[in-house]
């Protein structure tokens, strides 16, 4: 008896998914077709490669790809592949300079992918044309406010309108700063043994922060009192307030006001008072640039945002970018990086990197209770068969559904169970090859 | 580094007190043992010489924070490490050398394992340190920071024991 993947009924406030999408291989090479291969994808930000000769390689879609920045300064990507016989072109995870050369037989390309030299050229006939043989790009390279995208769908829709309604969140984090954002060195690396959707899910969850994060809350309140008392000042209950948003195509958001500090401009404990001023200033400023109301989201609100399938920009107490990339049913690996301004005085940028380190990242006071958690639920899984079915209705009968509820989540599944259906138009591209038919067949419920 | 043997027999033995203290989840001992101004770091893979007022790093504690990490991973909704893992400690190639004031620098190879859940992970790396001399265990810790000897977090996603 075939089974669908969603039982999406709002006549009866009823969202269930069912979990054999989190373990089968199947969905996992569907997922592969017909989204991965399909929509944009993030690969990573142009401040990685800040200077001409930059470049770093990862995986994005299961490819190996290099991001770079050509001699005359523009922003290129290749395919990380030899065009003689396939080699890795560039084996550094980054680096600087003025060539990608190949190892196996010395081909040798320029950073704009130029096949500028190769041993015993001679050897060649006269068809040989060098110029055929430069590096080859993705089907599709686009970037937003320095956020670069890849989709190996030539047919895609252009990458703003995939956006939607993402992008005015991606500008909302941009402008805490009058210059430009740029990625921090440093990465954290790390891998979950969970299915990648579940780090969709996790990542915009307002509903688990107070129990899987009682002890970063616990930290959070004990540093905001110290910092309270030592002002002779009352201590407001900490609270999430907010809203959950649809952004259109699979894109959602959480924002809302949180008790943290945020270095632009939300003065709160445990920051140094003598910060209250330059934070009030910097408001300020803002809200005369962008009006009062823009300001106080710049500034005030916290968001979740998820861009669909494989970018999460948290801007909370700090800016974290991460990406992840599906490896097999139940592992994901995982980068994530600290989006900064540029020119940040150094006071604020100190607060910033506190900020990020004490909730964010593998070695944070709250990302390996989220890596336990989504750990548990794989485990969980192993039983689908008995149990198929996980519920994610919470909110579905609010009219404006809060952070605690599960709209969010709601939003990311009706995409995936959408483009996973093979639908060519929903996936953005009416050509192409025929997307992968599959089919959910549960167990006995 | 130069090190004296007397000096790097003493480091060694604080060091593997230290390790003791964690491996049996001793941790308010463990905090015992550091200064009130005190740094505990761990950079990121791919920036093990970063600079922490600067770059992203895994683990970048002061006093206060080291006190919250400790406090929590005493705690049951500490839920990556309630329960605890089991974790063995091997450190070698122990080097010392006076860093003047009374301080000592310290270098030193570690092996962590931890197992919990049906899995093993492994964390290489190299500590770096400076000591003071004093106190109970002979030395007091004024910064520590652990030099992962990994290209990135993989398999082990977390770090959540102290390293
Ligand atoms: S495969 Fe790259 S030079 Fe032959
Ligand atoms: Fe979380």
């Amino acid at each position: 008896m075939e089974q669908p993947f969603i039982v999406d009924d709002p006549s009866t406030d009823t969202f269930r998914i069912n979990r054999r999408a989190m373990v089968d291989p199947e969905v996992l090479a569907a997922e592969r077709a017909n989204i991965f291969d399909r929509t944009w994808l993030y690969l990573g930000h142009e401040s990685e490669v800040a200077q001409p000769g930059d470049y770093v390689s990862r995986t994005v879609g299961g490819r190996a790809l290099v991001l770079c920045r050509d001699h005359d300064g523009t922003v290129r990507v290749w395919l990380n592949t030899c065009t003689h016989r396939g080699a890795t072109v560039c084996r550094e995870t980054k680096g600087h300079g003025r060539f990608l050369t190949c190892f196996y037989h010395a081909w040798s390309f320029d950073l704009a992918g130029n096949l500028t030299t190769l041993p015993d050229a001679e050897a060649y006939g006269p068809g040989f044309d060098k110029a055929a043989l430069a590096l080859k790009a993705p089907p599709r390279v686009d970037t937003y406010r320095g956020f670069v995208f890849v989709s190996y769908n030539p047919a895609v829709i252009p990458l703003v309108d995939h956006l939607a309604g993402a992008r005015d969140y991606l500008d909302l984090v941009c402008e805490q700063s009058d210059t430009t954002m740029a990625i921090l060195p440093g990465t954290q690396e790390y891998s979950i043994e969970a299915n990648w959707k579940l780090l969709v899910e996790n990542s915009i969850d307002g509903y688990h922060a107070m129990s899987t994060h009682a002890t970063y809350m616990d930290y959070l309140i004990t540093a905001m009192r110290k910092a309270a008392e030592a002002l002779g000042e009352k201590l407001a209950p900490p609270s999430l307030d907010g809203h959950a948003h649809d952004l259109g195509n699979g894109h959602a958001v959480i924002e809302y006001t949180a008790p943290w500090a945020r270095p632009t401009a939300r003065w709160a404990g445990p920051l140094d008072p003598a910060l209250r001023e330059p934070l009030a200033a910097r408001r300020a400023e803002l809200a005369e640039r962008y009006g009062e109301e823009r300001a106080r989201r710049i500034c005030e609100t916290s968001r979740n945002l998820f861009i669909f399938p494989n970018l999460i920009v948290n801007d909370i107490m700090a800016v974290t970018v991460r990406a992840f990339e599906p490896v097999t049913p139940g592992l994901m690996h995982v980068r994530a990086w600290e989006l900064a301004p540029v020119g940040e005085p150094a006071a604020l940028h100190e607060v910033r990197l506190d900020n990020f380190l004490t909730f964010l990242g593998p070695g944070g006071l709250a990302t390996p209770d989220d890596v336990e958690a989504l750990e548990c639920c794989q485990r969980g899984f192993t039983s689908w068969r008995e149990l198929p079915w996980s519920d994610i209705s919470r909110g579905m009968a609010q009219e404006r559904p809060g952070i605690t509820d599960e709209l969010q989540m709601r939003v990311f599944w009706r995409r995936w169970n959408q483009m996973i259906g093979g639908d060519p138009a929903a996936a953005g591209g009416g050509e192409g090859e025929t997307p992968v038919r599959l089919h959910a067949v549960g167990g006995g419920r | 580094m130069s090190s004296s043997p007397d000096l790097r027999a003493a480091v060694e033995e604080f060091l593997y007190h230290e390790a003791d203290l964690l491996d049996t989840w001793r941790l308010d001992e463990w905090l015992a043992l550091f200064t009130d101004e005190c740094s505990y770091l761990i950079p990121a893979t791919d920036r093990p010489d970063g600079d922490p007022f600067r770059d992203l790093f895994l683990v970048q504690d002061d006093r206060f924070l080291l006190e919250q990490r400790v406090e929590s991973l005493m705690t049951k909704t500490a839920w990556a490490e309630s329960p605890h893992s089991t974790t063995r400690r091997l450190i070698g190639n122990v080097r010392a050398a006076d860093a003047g004031d009374g301080a000592v620098a310290v270098q030193a190879n570690f092996i962590v394992t931890r197992a919990r859940q049906s899995t093993v992970d492994t964390y290489p790396g190299r500590y770096e340190m400076l000591l003071e001399r004093g106190g109970p265990a002979g030395f007091r810790i004024r910064m520590r920071k652990a030099v992962l000897a990994l290209e990135e977090l993989r398999p082990h996603g977390r770090i959540s024991i102290i390293l």
